[in-house]
């Protein structure tokens, strides 16, 4: 099977503008629609201390209004054009999307391009999205069970440094301490042309899009790109333990964090955790379902991969392999985890079987062309993929990358996810008190 | 050449080309020389070719729907079973049945079922609700014959195994016991109480204990009974050739034949929601409070429903509704608020949704109504209706580009009796609309006297607030 996977091709084509804007342009003839991406090199690792949660506020502002746009219309322009936005803060970036019908190109790119260019950043606005994300975190935090589980507390344990440790989401006293003046010198900084990734992906004419692009992001002044700091901080040394209590949750749960080879340089070694987190626990057949779900009942839910936010390869160094778990309050999560632990130094000591690896890729290719069937998704993989490595071709080319990964390199993945250096989050139960 | 200086002089001026401009302040950012740009028009649309389709009914009564769609190597499957019970036992049994049918058959383990599904790229789930048992997946193109084996094993010769029954039977219960806890289960639990009372279309949830005293007997009984060919349908998109799909379908599934002239049974007619107060439902200590508001509609089939589509969509079907704008974009009071059309056999309704702080719920329940009021009586503007319209016809091209997005939408129709054709007609239904059409819908619709509905919060704080606004009562 491995020479015989049927190929998907995302083919691309590239260009700068004079002002640093790098921009992305992916034809899909007869499509019909067309989806339009701005990924900015900003995520919450790179917001200032006292400002926990201020890039996704941000991010809300950007909906707000521009020099040519009162409030609400960005949405209004957009699904009145037939078409659908959002926009999302990750880790190390942020991005803005549509998709809208290929008559409104020209539309989605203006619109993209006023806020580039010329928010509309008022102390009103700013007010009411403080309260909306407030709202945000009610609702998918802190009023239910699991809320921001384990991408906003497992962080907090693995690491020491503010930017890789705190929470994304942000705390209240910080959202409600968020300026005008900081939103400007936070703009000024990062939302400069050179520091941003457009990318236009299904029904276009490369031709008119390039003269499109040009015509109106060409004169968008900016700052130079700020020069991104690196985040590595040192491995744990030995196992790094923390609780949270939930007053939700019904069971108790963990979730336990490996650091990963760097995703940019050591690609290669990366995905072989890719290959891994399957067949630790993607489906029936995978290790972890069997033995610690089906067999032995130790856990109801258990799940095991690269990245803890937005799945694999949407970060850049440093970045996490996850083993999670939901488990009865009757089994200590030791238990659960030394489980684990005993099918991951299988995998480290015999390596995968044959069958067992072609399996992991089949299904790993087949949810990455699954994801990337969408215009929206697919936007977004290019831009993300262009922005973190340079490279959007790598969402071409990753099955045939991911088919010569080896039984030993999966072997001496799973090596380094040592018993003895992890950061365990054990959620409890507020009732188990 | 300004700032240019040799080693030792003093320059006149600090050497600025290559420093970043000062921090501007916010207003400054938002003014440009030029000033505020025109917005530019649409281009002329293309057209979008049909896919092609083809469609066959087996002997065994079974209907297999074949699309090509090849832009990726992959195949969308939906196996839709008519799944109508009258009782609570159906609907723990149902459930069950859907937690474990993929587990195993007589010539394959629970791993066996999902490695050779993994080994070509696929996976298949079960899922279930008061009206179907459904089977969705996907595969890489190559694999479709492999899915389709399987699925017919699993369909013909599940296994039904002590220790997996068992083992799913307790994962099941406690998966009952989070959703107990989340707050949209709890009030959707609440909601279809409230307006469907006893009728089997409210149990979308089993009730736990129920399903704890579900045996193997009970499963293997309920599939030999219902999991019937006759009445149902299998949809596949993707790359594929329509007619060689339906004849590989026909070869593979031929032996899914079930009890000899038995057919699936579809859920009955569930009663009209009608207006009536709203029942609040008390949450110690809640954060957050949840509101859900239903009424009457009518089904996709009937001649007034693309003009209940656009009423709902002006209302608070999108971003850019009147719903949003006002509780979210002007006063904040939450982060999501929608409105939406559901259908069930014979009977249609519009339920708004929305989470508020315990403060602002009272607030945002007034305003909700008052949105309801104002657009009963009031028609929209012509710019809303045409948003609303290119809003409905852009989505409707946007879901169907994607397989999985064809897939389900044929699904889904099929469970209503309609086809392709509807689909491809309803643009046209939509184009033709007028303002008064829609207003005449929105009269209908969204009345705010034809409203009932729950609340879910502290009650503590709520209830002052609740009972001075009217129309409420505690559960």
């Amino acid at each position: 099977m491995t020479g015989r996977l049927p190929r998907a091709d995302y083919a691309v084509e590239r260009f700068r503008l004079d002002n640093g804007l790098r921009v992305l342009l992916a034809p899909d003839k007869g499509a019909g629609v067309v989806g339009i991406a701005v990924h900015y090199d900003v995520g919450f690792r790179s917001e200032p201390q006292g400002r926990t949660g201020f890039a996704h506020l941000f991010e809300h502002l950007m909906f707000q209004g521009s020099e040519s746009l009162p409030k609400l219309e960005h949405f209004r322009l957009v699904q009145s054009s037939g078409g659908v936005f959002n926009g999302s803060t990750h880790t190390d970036y942020t991005d803005y999307f549509e998709v809208v019908p290929a008559a409104a190109l020209e539309r989605g790119l203006f619109l993209e391009a006023d806020r580039m260019r010329a928010p509309n950043i008022t102390a009103e606005n700013l007010s009411n999205q403080v309260d909306v994300v407030s709202e945000e975190i009610r609702l998918n935090v802190l009023n239910r069970p699991y809320g921001g589980f384990p991408w906003i507390h497992l962080p907090a344990v693995l690491f020491s440094s503010f930017a890789n440790a705190h929470n994304g989401y942000g705390d209240f006293v910080d959202l409600q301490a968020a300026t005008v003046q900081d939103c400007a010198e936070f703009f000024q900084t990062y939302y400069t042309p050179a520091n941003a990734v457009l990318t236009i992906c299904g029904d276009l004419d490369i031709t008119r899009a390039t003269e499109l692009v040009a015509q109106h992001f060409g004169d968008i002044t900016g700052r130079p790109a700020p020069v991104r700091p690196s985040f590595d901080e040192p491995w744990p040394t030995s196992v790094l333990e923390a609780e949270h209590l939930d007053q939700h949750a019904p069971q108790p749960a963990l979730a336990v964090g490996w650091r990963l080879p760097d995703p940019v340089s050591h690609l290669r070694d990366y995905l072989a955790f890719v290959l891994l987190g399957g067949m630790l626990a993607d489906g029936e057949s995978s290790r972890l379902q069997s033995a610690i779900v089906a067999k032995t009942g130790l856990a109801t839910d258990i799940w095991a991969g690269a990245g803890l936010l937005g799945g694999p390869l949407d970060s850049r160094d440093p970045d996490v392999f996850v083993l999670g778990a939901i488990h009865n309050s009757q089994v200590p999560a030791k238990t659960v985890i030394e489980a684990a632990n005993q099918q991951i130094a299988a995998l480290a000591a015999n390596g995968p079987d044959d069958k067992e690896l072609r399996q992991a890729l089949a299904r790993f290719v087949s949810a990455l062309y699954r994801d990337n069937d969408g215009i929206a998704t697919r936007t977004q993989s290019l831009g993300a993929m262009e922005l973190l490595h340079g490279r959007a071709e790598l969402l071409s080319e990753l099955p045939d990358l991911l088919s010569t990964i080896t039984g030993d390199e999966i072997a001496s993945a799973a090596g380094t996810l040592d018993p003895t250096r992890y950061a365990l989050l054990r959620v409890v139960p507020a009732g188990d008190r | 050449m300004a700032g240019r200086t040799t080693a030792g002089e003093i320059p006149l001026a600090p050497d600025v080309t290559n420093q970043p401009p000062a921090f501007r302040t916010a207003q400054e950012i938002a003014r440009t020389v030029i000033g505020p740009r025109p917005i530019p028009p649409l281009a002329k649309t293309g057209r979008i070719r049909t896919p092609a389709l083809a469609r066959a009914v087996l002997p065994t009564g079974l209907q297999v729907v074949a699309v090509r769609k090849p832009r990726s190597p992959l195949v969308e499957v939906r196996l839709r079973i008519p799944f109508g019970g009258t009782s609570k036992v159906h609907a723990a049994r149902a459930e069950m049945l859907s937690a474990t049918v993929l587990l195993g058959t007589g010539s394959r383990t629970r791993e066996q079922v999902d490695a050779d599904l993994a080994l070509v790229g696929g996976h298949l789930d079960a899922s279930v609700d008061p009206q179907r048992l459904s089977v969705t997946g996907s595969v890489l193109s190559t694999g479709l014959p492999v899915l389709l084996e399987v699925l017919a094993d699993c369909l013909t010769d599940p296994a039904f195994r002590r220790n997996d029954v068992l083992g799913e039977r307790d994962r099941l219960v406690a998966h009952l016991s989070i959703a107990a806890t989340q707050p949209s289960s709890v009030a959707h639990r609440y909601l279809q109480q409230r307006r469907f009372g006893d009728h089997p279309a409210a149990w979308d949830m089993p009730d736990a204990e129920l399903v704890g005293s579900v045996g193997v007997a009970a499963v293997r009984g309920l599939h030999s009974r219902a999991v019937l060919p006759a009445g149902s349908t299998l949809v596949l998109v993707g790359d594929l050739s329509p007619t060689r799909t339906i004849d590989a379908a026909a070869e593979t599934l031929g032996g899914w034949v079930g009890a000899s002239g038995k057919a699936t049974r579809p859920l009955s007619a569930p009663p009209p929601v009608v207006g009536g107060d709203l029942l609040a439902h008390h949450r110690p200590g809640a954060v957050q409070s949840q509101l859900r508001l239903s009424a009457a509609a009518v089904p996709r089939a009937d001649p007034r429903y693309p003009a209940f589509q656009l009423a709902n969509l002006i209302y608070g079907g999108y971003f850019s509704s009147r719903l949003v704008e006002n509780i979210r974009e002007s006063k904040g009071y939450t982060y999501s608020a929608r409105s939406s059309l559901e259908f069930w056999p014979g009977t249609a309704a519009v339920t708004i949704a929305f989470d508020t702080t315990t403060e602002s719920t009272a607030p945002a329940l007034l305003e909700a109504r008052y949105e309801l009021g104002r657009l009963s009586l009031l028609p929209p503007t012509a710019e809303e209706m045409d948003a609303a319209r290119n809003y409905a016809l852009g989505t409707l091209a946007t879901s169907l580009s994607t397989q999985a997005g064809l897939a389900s939408m044929l699904s889904v129709l099929a469970g209503s009796g309609l086809d392709e054709t509807w689909l491809a007609e309803h643009p046209a239904r939509l184009a033709a609309l007028t303002v008064q059409e829609v207003a005449d819908a929105a009269r209908d619709l969204l009345a705010p006297a034809h409203f009932t509905g729950i609340v879910v919060g502290d009650l503590g704080v709520l209830e002052p607030a609740l009972r001075s606004l009217g129309d409420v009562q505690l559960a």
